[in-house]
């Protein structure tokens, strides 16, 4: 499929009912957003902790921009091989063990998810941090077939009770003070208030262990799937994927088919480099390579382990050389939590699974560029983002070549003329030094008039007088 | 050397002075400084907005115009982003694509022209102010100019150069984004012009002149202090 058709999806749940009205949404929603400066300043303030661990663990590197580079390399090498190393992965996995399930779109993935479960006669489900289950909308299919499904992931745990998407796709719940955490547990749990996060943690710990002996599937992502051993790659800081994957009786993983990597060395540049960029650490707490289910004679492990594939339009990113890096994402959030953009309007606000600049790249890709194209406008081009990004992706280029795409394939026709005009007169130095005259002499009268545009600068910001003498009127003046 | 003045068509509008100061400097410094008339703009609001080929028909017109020029100097680090990294990019696979790169190998940011092509740090002015410096994004990451323009600034007499908290953070201006999406261009200048004043500066320092416009209107509309002023003002030595 072109990035310009979208996939119908019966679960367009948290997000714009229409996708015809994202825009308009989002518009709406940023407006509201920037008005709330404490849940701005919230956020910033929460980052600045990032910022700090983030420096201090890349200056533990030799070299950064070479271990970037390296990176670059590791995802570079196997995003352009995959029809060779997901083929070896799939061989590897299988002889371990695992079962492999295809997944053309989220339609697709749902089906095989759902009907896997009803083959287990599964009653609850536990689930471990997974953004592409965010990106097929499981959780609503999986309830509307009357499953129980819990996240264990304590920041997807506050957001599930909360009713509301991952504000992050690192950090879901970053958005969310202390006390309402305290105050939600009390609600939902019956915990009394406290301040302190240890205890809090422990809450949703206490309230966890049972879930992970009750439930009959543990359903978790991947971070990386390894050819070379068709090993599944999981890394986290709280220890419930490891639960998720290993109490109940089958594990679903779920996995899109960009994150294949060859061998366990590219495994060793990525691990920590992700660890880095996502959340300032040297290693995430756990690192853990899943190889098939339990085996004869093992003590532990789930009787099945199946791994679902997902293509939902990676394939056509694949197709397009010029945007083919975004598939290098590794999913770290460093782009995110460099973004103006994000910091100002904050996560909902995007109506996306992935927010942030990596979101404003793909999405449109996922979900049909005329509808999406707006989240590529949504930038300043400041370049923050692609010198975050861990893996080198060139995000904010990429979003010039959206907004081209999206000029060619739906132009706005007042638009496309505005700027037909312009280069009328810019072709013509006399008439745009004319027209620049003309702009002003009469700009103290526009500034009464407010023309669309101009309107939309003054409602907030001035605009100094003009000069009596243009640099060029001068220059001729001076020599 | 005979330089060949790239000025921003909001700089031959709106801050001349701009212009001035950039050629004022450049000849106490030796050099001779030419204006081709036959400039407009660069195109890069078109090339942003995604209307490449109407881009397109303006930068082969400028790579026509700036032809044979020894250096191209412009007090825009958008600008000369636009000129130096775009436009080959945009000309690519066209019969114009090797003289967009000639030209792009030929054009300088003023500060960094300075610094890096001519050597001179010290351009000998005096600006007795406490000043900060406004890393404009397309200077800092496409052109990756980050300490030409602080050189420049120790070396001026009686300068007092601070740092903001947030040096590299964009100022939200990003060209029709800032009246496209206008309450996030606005947050990002709170955010910034906030970080600046804090440093409690006499003036912000910038290269880019759409910058300048995105902060002192947003310092202007809230009746805050203090202003921008283009480094070549400063290296011109106007104490205002």
């Amino acid at each position: 499929m072109t990035p310009g058709s979208s996939t119908a999806d019966p679960h367009p749940i948290h997000e714009a009912e229409d996708p015809h009205l994202a825009k308009k949404k989002f518009l709406h929603d940023a407006a509201e957003h920037v008005r709330d400066t404490g849940h701005r300043a919230f956020v910033r303030k929460a980052l600045g902790g990032y910022y700090a661990s983030r420096d201090t663990q890349k200056a533990r590197y030799r070299d950064w921009e070479q271990a970037r580079d390296a990176a670059s390399l590791a995802k570079w090498s196997a995003v352009n091989r995959l029809d060779e190393l997901l083929p070896q992965f799939v061989v590897n996995f299988e002889a371990n063990g695992g079962k492999v399930h295809w997944a053309r779109t989220a339609e697709e993935a749902r089906d095989i998810i759902l009907g896997l479960l009803r083959a287990a006669k599964a009653k609850a489900v536990i689930k471990s941090k997974c953004m592409t289950s965010e990106e097929i909308h499981l959780n609503a299919a999986m309830e509307a077939d009357g499953y129980g499904v819990v996240e264990s992931d304590l920041g997807e745990f506050i957001q599930q009770l909360r009713g509301e998407p991952p504000y992050h796709f690192v950090f879901p719940c970053m958005h969310v003070r202390r006390e309402e955490i305290s105050d939600l547990f009390g609600k939902h749990l019956g915990t009394a208030p406290t301040d302190s996060p240890e205890e809090l943690t422990m809450i949703a710990r206490r309230h966890m262990r049972r879930l992970y002996i009750d439930a009959d599937v543990g359903i978790t992502g991947a971070n990386f799937l390894v050819a070379e051993t068709g090993q599944i790659s999981i890394t986290e800081n709280e220890g419930n994927a490891r639960l998720t994957a290993a109490l109940p009786r089958m594990h679903i993983s779920i996995s899109g088919i960009e994150k294949v990597v060859a061998n366990l060395d590219d495994l060793a540049v990525l691990l920590p480099m992700l660890a880095t960029a996502g959340a300032g650490q040297p290693m995430t707490c756990y690192n853990t390579l899943y190889a098939g289910p339990r085996k004869p004679g093992e003590c532990d492990g789930p009787e099945e382990m199946h791994l679902v594939l997902i293509d939902n339009q990676r394939t056509a990113i694949l197709a397009d050389p010029e945007q083919r890096d975004s598939l290098h994402c590794i999913r770290c959030g460093a782009c995110l939590n460099v973004c103006p953009i994000f910091k100002n309007v904050g996560g909902f606000t995007y109506g996306t699974t992935y927010q942030g600049p990596i979101g404003s790249v793909i999405t449109p890709h996922l979900r049909g560029l005329a509808d999406w194209n707006h989240l590529s406008g949504a930038s300043s081009l400041c370049g923050a983002c692609t010198d975050a990004c861990p893996v080198r992706i060139d995000i904010h280029h990429h979003l010039l070549h959206n907004r081209r795409n999206a000029a060619k394939t739906a132009p706005n026709r007042w638009e496309k003329l505005g700027h037909r005009l312009f280069v009328m007169v810019a072709s013509r130095p006399w008439l745009f030094a004319a027209g620049g005259a003309a702009f002003r002499h009469t700009l103290w009268l526009m500034k009464k008039l407010r023309p669309p545009l101009l309107r939309d600068w003054l409602a907030t910001r001035d605009l100094p007088a003009a000069p009596r003498a243009s640099f060029r009127s001068q220059w001729r003046a001076r020599s | 050397m005979r330089i060949s003045l790239f000025i921003p068509c909001f700089v031959d509008q709106m801050t001349p002075r701009v212009g001035l100061a950039v050629a004022r400097v450049l000849e106490r410094l030796g050099h001779n400084c030419e204006f081709r008339p036959a400039q407009t703009c660069c195109g890069q609001p078109s090339f942003n907005a995604g209307y490449w080929d109407e881009a397109r028909a303006v930068a082969i017109r400028a790579v026509e115009v700036f032809a044979g020029a020894e250096a191209v100097v412009g007090p825009s680090g958008s600008c000369v982003a636009m000129m130096r990294v775009f436009y080959p990019q945009l000309l690519t696979g066209t019969s114009h694509e090797t003289a967009a790169l000639d030209l792009a190998s030929r054009t300088f940011e003023f500060g960094e022209f300075l610094v890096e092509k001519l050597g001179v740090t010290d351009v000998g002015a005096r600006f007795p102010h406490k000043v900060t410096y406004h890393d404009g994004c397309h200077g800092l990451r496409e052109l990756r100019i980050k300490e030409a323009p602080r050189k420049l600034l120790q070396a001026v007499k009686d300068l007092e150069l601070v740092e903001c908290d947030e040096p590299e953070s964009c100022c939200g201006f990003g060209g029709l984004f800032s009246v496209k999406y206008p309450m996030i261009s606005t947050a990002m200048a709170e955010v910034k012009a906030g970080s600046l004043a804090r440093t409690e500066c006499d003036y912000i320092v910038s290269s880019d002149p759409s910058c300048q416009l995105q902060l002192d209107g947003w310092l202007s509309r809230n009746g805050k202090q203090p202003r921008t002023i283009h480094l070549a003002e400063v290296l011109a030595g106007a104490d205002a």
